[in-house]
C-alpha cells in the first residue's frame, strides 16, 4: 500500500473541513475522490501535498508518516495539476517547463521537456507565452508540468474542467496511456462521472468532510441500486441520512 | 542548500524581466526619475545651504543609497507577489524546494533586480550632477551590505504578512519603507528628531548608515565601528525576518491559506 490516511481531520478555526477520514491507495492504482463542492476534497489534497497541516490523524506513505520525510525528498515523488493553479503567464511554455524541470532536479532536462512536449502535442506553441494560450492548451501545459518529474504519486484536481469534449477526451486518453506505460498512482478529484468511470480503479465518496462510501465504480453503483456513477453520486449527495 | 534550485527560481524571475521590455523599463525608470529629482534638489541646497555648502552631492548620495534600500525591499516583495498574481503559488510550494532555498533565491535575485534599476541611474548622476557614490570609497561596500540586509528584512516581513493575511496585505508592501523613512534620518542628522524618536531611530541600522555616509562625505572621516554596528543591527533584523517568515509559513499551513493563495 502506497498511501494510507488514518483518522485525518482538519479544522479551520471551529469549522470542521475534514472529519476523521480513512482510506488507502494501492500502488499504481487510480482512485477517484468525489463529492459535492465544499466536501473537503481540496483540503484533503492540500494535506497530501503538505500545503495544509492536519489538525489530527496521519498520512502514511509506504508506512512512514508524511511529517517524517524531508520536505524536498517527498515532494520529488509527488506532482499536482489543477486548472485553478496556473503557471507564470509571462513565461513561455518552454521556459516554464525548464524552470520546473530544474526545480525537480531533472538530469536530462532537454530530453524530458522534448519528450513530454511531443507526447502532449505542445511543441507547436512551445515558444508562446503561457498566458496567451487557450484553456485547452494551458491544460496540456499544466499536465506536462505535473508529469515532468515522472511522479510516483500524481494528484489531479478536475483536470478536464472547462475543456471542450475533444480536448477533454485527449487529456483522459493521455492519462490512460501514460498510466499504462508508467508506474504512477493517481488521486483524481473530479465532478465528471464518466471520466471517473473511465479512469478510476476505485472511488472514495466524501460529503461534509467525511468519507461516506468507497469501492469500485461497479460496487458502488450496484450497492446503491443505480445504473451509473452519476446517479449514484446524486443519490449520495442528496441523501439526508446523517450527512 | 541546493544552488541549482536557487538558480532555477532566480531564472524564473530573470525570464520574466527579459520577456517584457515594459517591465525592464519600469525597473530603470523610477530610480532614474529619483536621481533627476534629488539631483536638482541637491544642486539647489548645495548652492543655497550653509550646512551643505562644501559637500556637493550629499543629498543625492543619500537618495541613491535610500533608493538601493527601497529597490532591494520592493524587489523581494514583487517577486513574491508575482507568484500570487500569476496563481503559481501552489506549484511553487509543492515543488521540492526548501523554504530556505526560496528565501535565498528571492534574496539573491533581488540584487540583480535592484542593480538593473539602479546602475543606469547612478551612472547618469556622474556626468549630469558630478556626483558619484564611488566617492564613498571602500566603506560604500559595507554600507550597501547593511542597507541590503535591512531591505531584504523588510521584504521578508511584508511577505510574511502576505502569507498570513493573503494578497490584501499587498498595500502594506508599498507603504512599509515610507513608514520607516522619517526615522531613518536619510536626508538630515538624527539631532533633528525629538529625543524620544532618537531613541527609536538608533535601534534602526539606517541612522548609523546615513550618519556615516554624511560623515565620510562632509568630514572625510571613516568610523568602521559605526559601520560594523549598522551591519550587525541589520543582520539581527534579518535573522528576525527569517524567523517571522518561517512562523508565517507554518501559520499559513495551519490556516490552509497556501492552497488558495491568489484566488
Amino acid at each position: 500500500m502506497l498511501i494510507k490516511i488514518k483518522n485525518l481531520s482538519k479544522f479551520y478555526k471551529k469549522f470542521l473541513a475534514v472529519d476523521k477520514i480513512n482510506f488507502h491507495i494501492e500502488r499504481n492504482k487510480t482512485v477517484g475522490l468525489l463529492g459535492p463542492n465544499g466536501c473537503g476534497k481540496t483540503t484533503t489534497i492540500g494535506m497530501l501535498l503538505g500545503l495544509v497541516a492536519p489538525s489530527s490523524g496521519e498520512i502514511l506513505i509506504e508506512g512512514k508518516n508524511l511529517d517524517l520525510f524531508k520536505r524536498d525528498d517527498i515532494l520529488k515523488r509527488f506532482n499536482f495539476a489543477s486548472p485553478y493553479v496556473e503557471l507564470p503567464k509571462k513565461l513561455t511554455v518552454k521556459q516554464n517547463l525548464e524552470i520546473y524541470g530544474r526545480l525537480y532536479g531533472l538530469d536530462n532536462l532537454e530530453k524530458r521537456i522534448n519528450d513530454i512536449s511531443i507526447d502532449l502535442d505542445i511543441k507547436n506553441f512551445y515558444n508562446r507565452k503561457t498566458g496567451e494560450l487557450s484553456s485547452g492548451q494551458k491544460n496540456r501545459v499544466s499536465l506536462a508540468k505535473s508529469l515532468i518529474n515522472k511522479p510516483e504519486i500524481l494528484l489531479l484536481d478536475e483536470p478536464t474542467a472547462s475543456l471542450d469534449p475533444d480536448i477533454g477526451d485527449f487529456i483522459r486518453s493521455y492519462i490512460q496511456e501514460y498510466k499504462s506505460k508508467n508506474h504512477v498512482t493517481i488521486l483524481l478529484a473530479s465532478h465528471n462521472m464518466n471520466e471517473v468511470e473511465r479512469l478510476c480503479d476505485s472511488v472514495i465518496m466524501m460529503k461534509k468532510g467525511k468519507v461516506i462510501d468507497q469501492g469500485t465504480c461497479e460496487q458502488l453503483i450496484s450497492k446503491h441500486g443505480r445504473s451509473n456513477l452519476e446517479e449514484t453520486f446524486l443519490k449520495l449527495a442528496r441523501s439526508k441520512d446523517g450527512f | 542548500m541546493d544552488f541549482s534550485k536557487i538558480y532555477a527560481l532566480g531564472l524564473r524571475h530573470l525570464y520574466l524581466i527579459m520577456n517584457s521590455f515594459p517591465r525592464l523599463l519600469d525597473l530603470i525608470y523610477w530610480p532614474t526619475v529619483q536621481i533627476f529629482l534629488w539631483g536638482f534638489i541637491s544642486k539647489f541646497f548645495t548652492i543655497n545651504s550653509e550646512y551643505y555648502s562644501d559637500t556637493i552631492g550629499v543629498i543625492l548620495t543619500a537618495a541613491i543609497l535610500y533608493d538601493f534600500l527601497f529597490r532591494a525591499s520592493i524587489s523581494f516583495n514583487m517577486m513574491f507577489l508575482e507568484e500570487i498574481w500569476s496563481r503559481n503559488f501552489t506549484n511553487l510550494f509543492i515543488a521540492p524546494i526548501k523554504i530556505r532555498e526560496i528565501i535565498a533565491a528571492l534574496t539573491l535575485t533581488a540584487v540583480v533586480r535592484t542593480l538593473i534599476g539602479l546602475v543606469p541611474a547612478v551612472l547618469i548622476a556622474i556626468p549630469l550632477f558630478g556626483v558619484s557614490v564611488l566617492k564613498l570609497g571602500i566603506p560604500l561596500i559595507f554600507l550597501l551590505i547593511g542597507l541590503y540586509l535591512f531591505g531584504i528584512t523588510l521584504g521578508l516581513l511584508v511577505t510574511s504578512g502576505l502569507l498570513r493575511y493573503g494578497p490584501s496585505f499587498e498595500n502594506i508592501a508599498w507603504a512599509s519603507l515610507f513608514f520607516l523613512a522619517p526615522l531613518g534620518c536619510i536626508y538630515y542628522p538624527i539631532e533633528i528628531l525629538p529625543m524620544s524618536l532618537q531613541v527609536i531611530a538608533k535601534t534602526l541600522p539606517l541612522v548609523h548608515i546615513f550618519e556615516e555616509m554624511r560623515s565620510i562625505l562632509m568630514n572625510e572621516t571613516i568610523n568602521y565601528m559605526n559601520i560594523t554596528k549598522s551591519i550587525l543591527i541589520s543582520f539581527i533584523y534579518f535573522v528576525f525576518g527569517v524567523l517571522i517568515f518561517y512562523a508565517s509559513y507554518i501559520g499559513a499551513k495551519n490556516r490552509g491559506t497556501l492552497i488558495n493563495m491568489g484566488e
